[in-house]
């Protein structure tokens, strides 16, 4: 495995006086599920266009298997695109749109109805050969747009949100449908999505961008329980924030004043110094625990009162105050259901080693 | 969308010089102080605009397309708007035909409906005159009105004619204290535009009028003397700058209250 | 009784619609197809003397179309003229729609005014425009003789068909970039891209794309401009002489000074006949080819 298959090396991308990509370096492992997550605006897109051709970058170089493809138009790249849209073309039907890459491949007539038969299987489309793109509904459309890709073999499949205008449950089939094609047939592919748990439960690695930088760059699980920095934190699931101060260090830990709680000793792994006084420790809703009566064998324990609950199926979730400061904190919980436990005095209970130390920018 | 063409840049501009230039030698002749009207320049004149203005016919054929224009128009748009709201509001049976039919006289050449006008008419015993030319100015402006008519009643949602009717007010109400005051921009750039179609018309003129000649036939009348060509030059100068100024007027309502481009098509 | 139609003028959206197309329609039938169809009949007469009429039905008047020369030169002159016309100003147009469909991004208004503007100035005085540029005596070769260039008038280029064909180009180049406008400007930019993307060059992607999807604008643009300058009177009268004359020309006779109604009548509903079927011919196959190319 190519662990260099495509190299972006310092790309940025103004258009006038806006950084859409700043000065990004990635590389991506042959046969990965790369994905690019980060809200609307944060660059992803335009790097994702840089990748097929689209855009050319003010600065920095970009390698494909080893070429660089920095100044290749679109039409020259081993790359192919799924398009938000899809953007099957209406004027020809199903089998013409998906054979429409593979005049330039030079291929025999045999290999041509082969390859259009394989991907037709291979996205479950047998039978749509002669629809419109207007006779599709959004899910054949994503199909029809992915066969088209795919059939030109491309060294990199690059996906821009293409689940977006599906309803949920075709997503999640999608989500793990796409997965498992990409599994099968081994392409390298960038897929973007302003969606979390899509880049989550698909991807191999995810690339957290926020104003043209990243944020962050690691495993799925990673994110979720070791993030960098807030913006992270705050993107990836829910998370409640406290804010405090370090003090002393010890090792790999180092104690943290919380405001209005007390003093206590957590993990210190992103090494923040001593006395920082601008510091968030971050908790997620599920890491705490919520009871009626006080929890003596966790580090933290304290009283508050639930100011709301709302019930969603596999979990509840509560709005407590707590006690002493003032701040609604979002504790979920799955064990119990909203009929007994919805108002009144209780208890939050937090482990130590639930809590992570950021720094603020 | 993309960066940069400078070759088709340049082609452009060329285009849009060839489109405006010829037109533009009418008023630079017009006062050139000369007869004829060719280079070189022989020097500045208001002599063909006094010219102009000492001709009574002039000014009885500027009544007579004045006339015509504000009937054609005023009717038009009548016509047109009722069509525009049954087209933008209602789906029916038989929309696209209508549609057709509404659309058709601008598709059929001018001298094609002159000819079925002047049939008709002397079929029925009448004797040609401005009456014709006005029905047939309706007939040919009314395309046009609906076309500038319907894409400005697109633009607008038609949950306010909906609220009015929810707020107690009757179809007529609605009609006259919500959608008029919205249409009105384009109402009044249908009836400008409706006027300037009719003001310029020539074909139907010229075979349905009589003895009557409106502005355009009075030219055309005096374009075979070349001596009195150049008093129909300031006066082609004259009516060019006039139609430019209502045109851009109307163009200015239409787009009065929606910023958006797509909403700028004739 | 009363409440009854209420409430089925409150159902019916065809009933509420046809209300308001009342006068529109009225119109139509009685200013547009009742003419035309009397027309028809007419060309079914025979003129006998300047006031009378044979009201009999004959098919002479078409067999006599058929039978001068003079008549059917005309009108394929007159087709041939407006074919060229309309391919003259599509191709030259073209390019200018593209433009400003595809890399015009500030101030489009300005630009579609721009395109739109010259539709509205009289035409009569755009096509005398051309007679200024291209007359003996006018700004060419007025022009070319001050500079030096030549020394007699070209006489060439005014009262010919090449004249006509330029005047037309000109005064209907609106009636081109417009639909085509519209049409390519409507054209999802990602169709482009994904073409880009599956191969093709950008002339390959255009036609393989956005030439196919521009096509209502072209058949469009066919329709507005070829139909009506069959037609055209004013200008084959005013820069045309008698090489650039049309049938417009015979029709405005026979209905003035020659006074034979049936026989216009006749010239009219040939001339109609003929521009539908090539329309139709020309659309129809326009659609085909590029079928074939994409």
């Amino acid at each position: 495995m190519n662990e260099k298959y495509i190299e972006v090396r310092n790309i940025s991308k103004h258009f006038g006086k806006v950084k859409a990509v700043d000065d990004i370096s990635i590389e991506i492992k042959e046969g990965e599920f790369f994905s690019l997550l980060g809200p609307s605006g944060c660059g992803k897109t335009t790097l994702l266009r840089l990748l097929a051709g689209f855009e050319y970058p003010t600065k920095g170089d970009l390698l494909i298997d080893g070429i660089d493809v920095t100044a290749l138009p679109p039409n020259k790249r081993p790359t192919n695109m799924v398009f938000q849209n899809y953007a099957i073309f209406p004027h020809i039907n199903v089998v013409k749109n998906i054979q429409f890459g593979l005049r330039k491949l030079g291929l025999t007539k045999a290999e041509n109805d082969q390859r259009v038969e394989e991907v037709l299987s291979l996205v479950k489309l047998e039978g749509y050969e002669e629809r419109y793109s207007n006779q599709l509904s959004g899910g054949q459309r994503q199909r029809v747009a992915l066969a088209r890709a795919l059939v030109r073999r491309p060294k990199v499949l690059l996906l821009d949100e293409p689940l977006g205008a599906l309803d949920k449950k075709l997503r999640d089939e999608m989500q793990l449908e796409l997965r498992n094609l990409q599994k099968s047939i081994g392409i390298t592919f960038v897929f973007v999505t302003h969606d979390q748990e899509e880049a989550i439960s698909m991807s191999d690695r995810v690339a957290v961008m926020n104003e043209g930088k990243i944020q962050q760059l690691s495993q799925p699980n990673e994110l979720y329980k070791n993030p960098n920095n807030i913006f992270v934190s705050d993107f990836i699931g829910e998370t409640n924030f406290l804010n405090g101060k370090t003090n002393e260090k010890h090792g790999d830990k180092i104690d943290v004043a919380i405001e209005s709680l007390g003093n206590f000793k957590v993990d210190n792994r992103l090494n923040i110094s001593a006395n920082t006084s601008d510091i968030v420790c971050s908790i997620r809703p599920e890491a705490m625990m919520i009871s009626r009566e006080v929890q003596s064998d966790w580090d933290i324990s304290l009283p508050a009162s639930i100011k709301q609950t709302s019930y969603y199926g596999e979990m509840t979730r509560f709005y407590v105050e707590v006690k002493g400061i003032d701040q609604v904190l979002t504790v979920s919980s799955q064990h119990f259901d909203n009929q007994s436990f919805q108002t009144g005095e209780c208890f939050v209970s937090i482990g130590l080693e639930d809590i992570a130390l950021l720094e603020k920018k | 969308m993309e960066q940069k063409n400078n070759s088709l840049l340049v082609y452009t501009i060329f285009y849009f010089l060839f489109l405006y230039i010829p037109v533009l030698f009418l008023p630079l002749f017009s006062f050139n102080d000369s007869n004829y009207m060719s280079f070189p320049l022989s020097g500045f004149t208001f002599r063909h605009y006094e010219d102009m203005w000492s001709k009574t016919p002039v000014f009885r054929a500027l009544w007579v397309s004045v006339k015509v224009g504000v009937i054609a128009s005023v009717v038009s748009t009548v016509i047109a708007l009722m069509a525009a709201k049954a087209f933008t509001k209602y789906k029916f049976i038989g929309s696209r035909v209508s549609y057709a039919a509404v659309l058709l006289p601008f598709l059929i050449p001018e001298i094609i409906l002159a000819v079925s006008l002047i049939v008709i008419w002397l079929s029925l015993g009448f004797k040609l005159g401005l009456v014709p030319v006005t029905i047939g100015h309706i007939l040919f402006c009314t395309p046009f009105c609906m076309l500038i008519l319907v894409s400005r009643i697109e633009g607008f949602d038609s949950s306010l004619e909906e609220a009015s009717r929810d707020l107690g007010e009757n179809a007529w109400g609605t009609f006259w204290k919500v959608s008029f005051p919205l249409y009105l921009p384009g109402i009044i750039a249908s009836l400008l535009l409706g006027f300037i179609i009719s003001f310029d018309e020539f074909i139907l003129a010229f075979f349905l009028s009589g003895s009557d000649p409106t502005l355009p036939m009075y030219m055309w009348n005096q374009l075979r003397f070349i001596k009195k060509l150049p008093h129909v030059l300031a006066l082609g100068a004259i009516i060019i700058v006039a139609t430019t100024f209502v045109v851009l007027l109307a163009y200015w309502l239409m787009n009065l209250g929606q910023a958006k481009e797509k909403d700028f098509k004739i | 009784m009363w409440r009854y139609i209420n409430k089925l003028y409150a159902r019916s959206d065809n009933v509420k619609a046809y209300t308001l197309l009342t006068p529109a329609l009225i119109f139509f039938f009685c200013v547009m197809l009742t003419p035309m169809l009397l027309t028809i009949a007419f060309s079914f007469f025979t003129q006998i003397n300047m006031n009378e009429i044979d009201y009999s039905f004959t098919t002479d008047r078409y067999v006599e179309f058929f039978n001068k020369p003079l008549l059917t030169s005309l009108l394929f002159k007159s087709v041939k003229i407006s074919f060229i016309v309309t391919f003259v100003t599509l191709l030259t147009a073209y390019p200018v729609a593209y433009y400003i469909a595809f890399y015009v991004k500030k101030n489009k208004t300005l630009w579609l005014i721009l395109m739109s503007l010259p539709f509205w100035t009289s035409y009569l005085l755009r096509i005398f425009s051309w007679k200024i540029i291209l007359g003996t005596k006018g700004v060419i070769n007025s022009g070319l003789i001050t500079l030096g260039l030549i020394s007699e008038p070209l006489t060439f280029i005014m009262y010919s068909q090449t004249a006509v064909v330029i005047t037309l180009s000109h005064a209907w180049a609106a009636f081109a970039l417009l639909p085509l406008y519209v049409s390519l400007d409507k054209i999802d930019y990602s169709l482009i891209e994904a073409s880009r993307d599956l191969g093709n060059s950008r002339l390959e992607t255009f036609w393989r794309v956005t030439f196919p999807l521009s096509l209502p604008g072209v058949i469009g643009a066919i329709l507005i401009i070829f139909i009506p300058t069959v037609g055209d009177y004013v200008t084959p009268q005013m820069v045309g002489g008698v090489d650039g004359r049309m049938l417009s020309y015979m029709i405005q006779s026979y209905f003035g000074k020659v006074n034979n109604i049936p026989m216009g009548a006749v010239s009219a509903v040939i001339m109609l006949a003929a521009v539908a079927s090539i329309t139709m011919i020309v659309s129809y196959a326009t659609k085909k080819l590029t079928q074939r190319v994409a």
